[in-house]
């Protein structure tokens, strides 16, 4: 194909955005309002699993070790299970933390009156750890429970399992949900598409009849799809930037230190907006294909 | 230059539009193709231009056997035919210009070229004062006339037309075949499927008569052979 021809379809397919300004206003709208719904629902569900990740990696078990009275067996003992533990398989962090640290922890929760336990601390020394995979904390929990030395596990094993449980069901109906919009989507939008196209048969017909080949007739109508997937996901892309941004900035200081934390604008809105012109080129080219290939067939 | 062989043509729903054809147009020739509605003119017509395929026989184009064509081949050949309907098939969104140039901008044609030869041909056709305009602000005869302008611009050696005149009114009819007389005497064959007895039994040229899905009369300089 020469040159010119590709100039010639890029020029055709852009008049033909104008000459059949209703029909492609028709399609370009579709994908605005789909993608507008894609773009806020990508950003609520990409919060949402950011969130989640958090609270699993904030999982962990706490493992009590038991009293020695002789301080230099003690540590013996302590430095030995920290070694066992980080040994074991899948454990990412194993964060020591002795009996004083423990009870300025008990203090700073629970109050000043704790103070009175600094003469005698009754407290046992402890070691958080945390897991590679926070799903296999359990797993990691029972194999120090065999540990020597190991007083008890502090693991909250149905809280983690009820929180897991939560968390993996909320992921699930969340790329269910997103499933079952991008397949409305495609169908929705590409059946616009194919109505707008099929309106235009005839020039089809006509344009087989002189002569042209396949991808003669072909190529502009898929630049036309190319084009309404962009213009349609202009919209999409400022609305959401902005919304997110304004959203962002109102919500993200009150939210320091809670369970619910914003992803940061850069590079969410990014991603969002990559994803939303990416799919509106995709979701234009394959309507145009579709119908297109109908046509030709016949 | 175009010759069918034994030709047979059946539909799906049974009927046979062509039951054994066999025929030799000469380059340069003029010929009219006649016989009553369902006879088989249009299945005859649009065997040349590969818009139908025979069900068995040969259909030979400029020396090529189209019934054995791929489907990627077909473009090539209607490439060299230039082809009228009755009802015009103008692209409605494109000017009158665009319209013409569009069938050479189909073979790549050098903008240069392009715009040279539209010119000339809506010359010939007596429509370059109108070549912005679109095909609804024109009479049917102008529009039949800007449909001959598109299938001579690439200079085929054969134009084919099924019924030109059939939504025209005597005036324009006559108008519409004044042209293609002149572009039969600048050698190109001309086969034309019509119902017009007086244009027939006037211009006086090779008439073929299908009547049945067969050739009921082949004479040169015939007459239309038909009443109404």
């Amino acid at each position: 194909m020469k040159a010119r021809t590709i100039r010639r379809h890029f020029r055709e397919s852009l008049k033909s955005l104008s000459r059949n300004g209703w029909m492609s206003f028709a399609s370009i709208s579709a994908v605005t309002v789909t993608l507008l719904l894609v773009g806020v629902f990508a950003i609520i569900m990409l919060n949402l699993n950011n969130t989640a990740s958090s609270v699993e990696e904030d999982v962990e078990v706490k493992v009590l070790i038991n009293i020695i009275e002789d301080e230099q067996q003690l540590k013996a003992a302590e430095d030995k299970l920290i070694q066992q533990v980080k040994s074991i398989s899948g454990v990412a962090e194993a964060r020591y933390s002795s009996k004083d640290e423990e009870l300025n922890l008990l203090i700073e929760k629970l109050g000043e009156e704790f103070k009175l336990y600094e003469q005698s601390n009754p407290l046992r020394s402890a070691i958080y750890v945390k897991a590679e995979d926070p799903l296999e904390i359990l797993t990691i929990s029972e194999k120090i429970r065999k540990l020597e030395n190991v007083h008890s596990v502090v693991d909250g094993k149905d809280t983690v399992e009820n929180l897991f449980g939560f968390l993996e069901t909320a992921r699930n109906i969340g790329l269910v949900l997103i499933l079952g919009l991008l397949f409305t989507v495609i169908f929705l939008i590409s059946n616009t598409i194919r109505i707008t196209i099929i309106a235009r048969k005839d020039e089809i017909e006509i344009m087989k009849l002189v002569g042209a080949t396949n991808s003669f007739v072909r190529i502009p109508f898929l630049l036309e799809g190319i084009w309404i997937g962009i213009l349609g996901s202009i919209i999409p892309m400022i609305a959401v930037s902005v919304a997110y941004h304004n959203i962002y900035d109102a919500l993200a200081p009150r939210l320091k230190g809670q369970l619910l934390q914003l992803l940061e604008v850069s590079p969410l809105i990014w991603q969002v907006n990559g994803l939303m012109i990416i799919l509106g080129i995709f979701i234009g080219l394959w309507g145009s294909f579709m119908s297109v290939r109908k046509f030709l067939k016949a | 230059m175009i010759s069918m062989k034994d030709v047979y043509k059946k539909y799906p729903n049974g009927v046979v539009a062509a039951n054994g054809i066999s025929v030799d147009i000469r380059q340069g020739e003029f010929v009219y193709v006649v016989g009553p509605s369902g006879a088989g003119k249009s299945t005859f017509i649009k065997m040349m231009y590969s818009e139908e395929k025979p069900t068995s026989g040969d259909v030979i184009i400029n020396g090529k056997n189209i019934t054995k064509m791929k489907r990627n081949q077909i473009p090539q050949l209607r490439r060299e035919l230039g082809v009228v309907f009755q009802d015009f098939k103008l692209l409605p969104k494109l000017s009158v210009f665009e319209n013409v140039a569009f069938a050479l901008e189909v073979i790549e044609e050098h903008p240069k070229v392009i715009k040279k030869r539209v010119m000339e041909v809506l010359d010939l056709v007596g429509l370059k004062h109108k070549m912005r305009m679109l095909p609804s602000e024109l009479s049917g005869g102008e529009q039949q006339r800007i449909s001959i302008a598109r299938s001579i611009v690439n200079v085929p050696k054969i134009v084919i037309a099924d019924e030109p005149t059939g939504n025209l009114d005597p005036e324009n009819s006559w108008e519409i075949m004044k042209i293609f007389e002149e572009i039969n005497t600048r050698g190109t064959t001309v086969v034309m499927a019509t119902h017009n007895r007086e244009i027939v039994n006037t211009i006086r040229k090779r008439v073929i008569a299908i009547e049945g899905g067969m050739i009921a009369r082949d004479i040169d300089g015939g007459d239309y052979g038909y009443e109404g």
